[in-house]
């Protein structure tokens, strides 16, 4: 799924990342707890989260995430964006709650597709 | 690349917003190098993990890395209050981290796990009151 697809299914606005509506987006994870995020390997998966500190753009770096929805209508602040541009992080804004959000794209055919990594 | 490679990073305990910056150099400086792809991710997850918790439970530290043609060992160092039950630590959705830690997405208690997981060695040595030495090893 493209980033510009997640959009439009989630009726959500780009806050940044013009440049990078073509990408794909092959799986997805929602949380709030970055560590959980953190336990799953995704391969070039989409962040969705209703948290919002700069935590949450560092954790999608480490993971090669390709893309971070901000649910629930949450907005990242100026430092948020500076660190996403930083890092080529593509950022949505969409006002639907995490379950809803989540519920849409898998029914677009995005999977949770994570793998734990055994030492 | 043949030398060694070794940086040095100071961890600011009081800076949440900052946390991970080093993680990041990291993950950088590995990926320029040419580690495969799965080994810069799993010492990013790892070593950021281990940054967080200088953080929000040792008040900062620091980070000492060497990078050589097989491996990348990273020693994170703190002077924080030391872990009193490593077992217990280590054990997935073990936290002592207070609500305030958990409103800023952590303190789930799964870090410890995941640095275990995403490392091939891993080694904590922790002493109450006077700190906490962890040391990772990743195969390149
Ligand atoms: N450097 C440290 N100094 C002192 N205590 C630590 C340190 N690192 C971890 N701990 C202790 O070990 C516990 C487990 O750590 P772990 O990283 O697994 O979970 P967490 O940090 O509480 O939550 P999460 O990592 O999921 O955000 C912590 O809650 C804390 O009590
Ligand atoms: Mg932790």
């Amino acid at each position: 799924m493209k980033v510009s697809e997640i959009m439009k299914a989630l009726n959500a606005e780009l806050i940044y990342g013009e440049d990078f509506l073509d990408r794909e987006v092959y799986s997805a994870c929602g949380s709030d707890m970055m560590s959980d995020v953190l336990a799953y390997v995704k391969e070039q998966a989409v962040l969705l989260t209703g948290l919002v500190n700069p935590q949450v753009v560092r954790t999608a770096e480490m993971m090669d995430m390709r893309c971070i929805v901000f649910v629930r209508g949450k907005k990242p602040d100026e430092g948020m964006i500076e660190l996403a541009k930083e890092k080529g992080i593509p950022l949505l804004g969409s006002k639907r709650e995490m379950f809803t959000s989540c519920g849409i794209l898998y029914e677009h055919g995005l999977r949770g597709g994570g793998h734990p990594y055994n030492g | 690349m043949d030398e060694i490679i070794r940086q040095h990073y100071d961890v600011d305990g009081s800076d949440f917003t900052r946390a991970g910056e080093a993680s990041g150099k990291i993950k950088k400086t590995l990926k320029d190098i040419g580690f495969t792809p799965e080994a810069v991710r799993k010492t990013a997850i790892a070593v950021y993990e281990a940054e967080i918790n200088l953080v929000i439970h040792a008040g900062g530290g620091e980070i000492d890395v060497e990078i050589t043609p097989e491996h990348v060992r990273i020693v994170l160092t703190d002077h924080g209050p030391g872990i009193e039950n490593v077992e217990l630590a280590m054990q997935e959705g073990y936290s002592t981290a207070p609500d305030r830690i958990r409103a800023l997405g952590f303190g789930a208690g799964m870090g410890l796990p995941n640095i275990k997981k995403y490392t091939d060695e891993m080694d904590i040595q922790t002493e109450l009151g006077v700190g906490t030495v962890m040391t990772l090893k990743i195969n390149a």
